[in-house]
Order: structure tokens, then C-alpha cells, then sequence
């Protein structure tokens, strides 16, 4: 069986990481560098790096910035916020990105998805999804760090953003993100469900049974945190080692 | 004074910044660099890479890096090959069509069989790699590595060596075990990434430098 990846996410608003509730950034919570060093030593197995402000600012992400934070990270870092170049994808490569996540300019133009994927393959390009639940069985796809609604069907917009050639999936929940109260289970299912890239999922993680329960009920393949790590409720080896004793396989 | 030189070689596919910063961090100045004369003076060799075996070779070609990198390898000059860049190395490439490689290393890179469980392809995440059986990883780039370390893979292909004494890790996969690494003399090629695998990883580039 495959190894589930852990994910520490860093939200960024200026030189800080922040902890966004509702996607709303609310609190500082320290400096990316340091935060990324001690999750990469704790065993991270990739580490995403968002900058929260930039789509909605109509703003790059600060490149020098990124370059520093992931100058002795030696583990995958996917970057995103205010990505609608094949320019931008260039810095954020050079910067120490291995992969970029696009929500915001993807929705304004979809066929980018395909331009950034024909020039640096799938596998860099990770398709960022932030759904709200507007009913039973439907979520809406939001944009500028959740702050925009798109009109679209977030399933029916995942599933167009892997023909137009995403290699993953990083399916956001507004709704839970910062509640600690678990992960978006029926969202994550209906979207794992037809999907043939990997999923990451984001927002809810409250503690270790609800990594347990979206790796087993909702079929992630990562499991992307921020809180419960910037907080250190949980590490990331205890989350490990809780999912390896329940029988989930992930990088020790 | 005669520095060490190590090219890491650009040829216009993948991001490099991150293999520079691999052999930084063990206080080595890698080069970048796309000239075949850099490759010809380089004391070791790394060809990275990540994207479709067609382009990868029209990138050497265009740049005359054939005959360099081929070059080197004759002279057994460490070289490592990573990801797409180790796939270049041997005799053909089966992505979107017949490719010829540079036939360092006899074998093909073909598409990964159906898998169990309807396993994902692209294989994306941490895999381990173990060596064969009654096989040493001493005096190679996985000395004092634990068997069934994990490696960071992002690949739809995988290497089919045509010689078993080349392979010098296996890995699993939807129930499907490949080589995922190979040798031949000095010549090493990694179907994950050793700058993106953590500790290991760096254990890896450190082994590499040792050599040279």
C-alpha cells in the first residue's frame, strides 16, 4: 500500500505565517523560515506555501521570500497564491517551488491549467479547488483566498480541471478550514471518488482521528494541516505514528 | 589551485535550483550550465530532468550535449542521472512514441502495467527502495542507507534494464516491483528524486560526492 503524505501548510501574509479561520487571516503565528525548517526536520513529507493575499491583492507572491524559506528544505514545497503566468511558474520554480497551485486565474481562465501543464508537465501543476457548501450535495468554488464566489460546481469544476490536465487535486473546505472539527467528509468522498490524480485535502483538521478518518472514509491520498501543527497540538510524527499503528502507511 | 567541478546540466526541461542547493548544502558550488564544454571539464556529471523523453532529447541535441554527456560516461566519470535525466541515459524511451536515448545503460523506459488496486499513475509520493537480493549497497551512492529507505517519486515510466547487474534498487508499486535505480561503474541513475527525499536523499548526494 502506498504512503499517505503528511502536509504542513503555511499561509502567508507579508513576511508572517498566519492562521487563517474561514480562510479569514487572523492571528500571526511566526516566521515561515523557522516554521518550515522545523516541520521539514519533524518529517514532513512535502510542505505547501500559500500566499493568502496575493490573487486578491492582484499581486505576485514575494519570491525572495520563498527563495529564503526554502533554501534548506530538502522535501516537495507547492506554492501558490497569485500565480496567472507561465512567467510566474518560472520564478516560483526558480524560487524552490516544485509545484504550483492555482485557484483564482485557473476560474478566470481555464485553459491556463493546460498551458502551465504542456510547459512544465501534470505533475507540477496542482489544481487548488476552495469549496463552501451551498446545499446538500453542492459546493460552490470560491476564489481570492475564499473571499470570491465563482458560480461554479466545485465537483463539476474539479473534474474539468483534470481534463484540462491537473496532476493533483487540493481540495480546500471554507467551511471547516480553522474549525478544527475534521475534514469536509462528503466533499472529499464525492471528489476522491471519480478522480484518477492524487487528492490533498485542507481545512478541518481538529486532531489525529480526523487524518484517520479522511485517509480511510474520504480517500485522500495527503492530508495538508496548518494549525494543529503551527500550534503544536499534534506533531507530525505523532500523527504518523497514530496512522501507522492504524494501519495506514506513511514515511517514518 | 583545482576545485572540484560538478556540472549539473541544464538542457531546458525541469527546475535546477533545488539539485544546486542539494550539493550547497555539502559546501559544493554546483555549475548550471548547457555548454557541452562544461560537461567535457566537469570531474562529475548530473543530468536532472523532469518531463517527456522527446523533449528531453531534442534539449540535448539542440545544445550538442549528446556527445558530451557520452563522453563523460566513457571516461566513467561519476555522473548520476535523476528522474527523467537517468531515463536518457538508457538505450530507448517508449513515451508518445520510439525515442532513442543515449544508450549509456542497455534497456528501455517503458509505461508503468496496469496496477492493483487501480493504483494511481502518475506515481506521485514516498516510495522505498530496497537493494536485490544477496546485493550490497556498499561502495555505491546507497552506502549506509537502511534497506527500504523512502525516496520521493514523481513518474509515469520506469526503467526495464536489459542487464540485472545494472540495477541497484527495487521498488513496489501497485503490487508492481521495478529497478528503481541502476549502475554501471560510476554511471548512477534514480527514478525518484534524491534532492526532493529528505535526509536520505541528502545521504544520497553526499555518497555521490564521495565518489568523485
Amino acid at each position: 500500500m502506498k504512503n499517505i503524505r503528511i502536509m504542513p501548510r503555511l499561509d502567508i501574509k507579508g513576511p508572517n505565517v498566519v492562521k487563517p479561520v474561514h480562510t479569514e487571516a487572523l492571528h500571526v503565528v511566526g516566521d515561515p523560515k523557522e516554521l518550515a525548517q522545523r516541520y521539514y526536520q519533524q518529517g514532513a513529507d512535502e510542505i505547501i506555501y500559500m500566499d493568502i493575499v496575493a490573487s486578491l491583492y492582484g499581486r505576485n507572491l514575494d519570491f525572495d521570500l520563498l527563495r529564503s524559506v526554502t533554501e534548506n528544505i530538502f522535501v516537495p514545497v507547492t506554492v501558490g497564491g497569485g500565480i496567472r503566468t507561465i512567467h510566474d511558474i518560472n520564478n516560483a520554480l526558480r524560487a524552490g517551488a516544485d509545484k504550483v497551485a492555482i485557484n483564482t486565474y485557473a476560474i478566470h481562465r481555464p485553459e491556463f491549467i493546460s498551458e502551465a501543464a504542456k510547459e512544465f508537465g501534470s505533475q507540477c501543476i496542482v489544481l487548488s479547488i476552495e469549496a463552501k457548501k451551498q446545499s446538500d450535495g453542492f459546493w460552490e468554488a470560491y476564489t481570492d483566498g475564499g473571499r470570491e464566489s465563482s458560480g461554479l460546481d466545485a465537483i463539476e469544476w474539479a473534474k474539468r480541471g483534470l481534463e484540462l490536465g491537473a496532476g493533483e487535486l487540493m481540495i480546500t473546505s471554507i467551511d471547516q478550514d480553522g474549525t478544527g472539527r475534521g475534514y469536509d467528509l462528503d466533499l472529499i468522498k464525492k471528489i476522491t471518488s471519480f478522480v484518477s490524480v492524487p487528492v490533498i485535502v485542507y481545512g478541518g483538521a481538529g486532531n489525529q482521528e480526523s487524518f484517520l478518518k479522511v485517509i480511510n472514509d474520504g480517500g485522500a491520498d495527503a492530508v495538508a494541516a496548518a494549525s494543529v501543527f503551527h500550534y503544536r497540538n499534534l506533531s507530525i510524527p505523532g500523527v504518523k505514528k497514530f496512522l501507522k499503528i492504524n494501519g495506514i502507511n506513511v514515511r517514518t | 589551485m583545482n576545485k572540484t567541478k560538478i556540472t549539473i546540466v541544464d538542457y531546458g526541461v525541469g527546475n535546477l535550483s533545488s539539485l544546486k542547493k542539494a550539493f550547497k548544502f555539502f559546501g559544493m558550488e554546483a555549475d548550471i550550465s548547457e555548454d557541452p564544454q562544461s560537461v567535457e571539464r566537469a570531474d562529475a556529471v548530473v543530468l536532472p530532468g523532469v518531463g517527456s523523453y522527446e523533449a528531453g532529447m531534442r534539449g540535448l541535441k539542440v545544445r550538442g550535449l549528446v556527445d558530451a554527456v557520452r563522453g563523460a560516461a566513457e571516461k566513467n566519470r561519476p555522473m548520476l542521472g535523476i528522474c527523467l535525466g537517468a531515463q536518457l541515459l538508457l538505450s530507448q524511451g517508449l513515451e508518445f512514441g520510439v525515442f532513442n536515448g543515449l544508450d549509456i545503460i542497455s534497456g528501455k523506459v517503458v509505461r508503468f502495467p496496469d496496477l492493483e488496486n487501480n493504483e494511481k499513475i502518475p506515481q506521485i509520493g514516498w516510495n522505498g527502495v530496497c537493494p536485490l537480493k544477496d546485493q550490497t549497497w556498499q561502495k555505491t551512492i546507497f552506502d549506509s542507507l537502511s534497506e527500504n529507505f523512502n525516496a520521493y517519486f514523481v513518474h509515469s515510466y520506469i526503467f526495464n534494464l536489459d542487464n540485472k547487474e545494472d540495477m541497484l534498487g527495487l521498488t513496489k508499486y501497485g503490487g508492481y516491483e521495478f529497478c528503481s535505480a541502476f549502475k554501471k561503474g560510476n554511471i548512477y541513475g534514480c527514478q525518484f528524486h534524491p534532492e526532493k527525499s529528505g535526509p536520505a536523499g541528502l545521504k544520497i548526494i553526499k555518497n555521490f560526492i564521495d565518489l568523485i
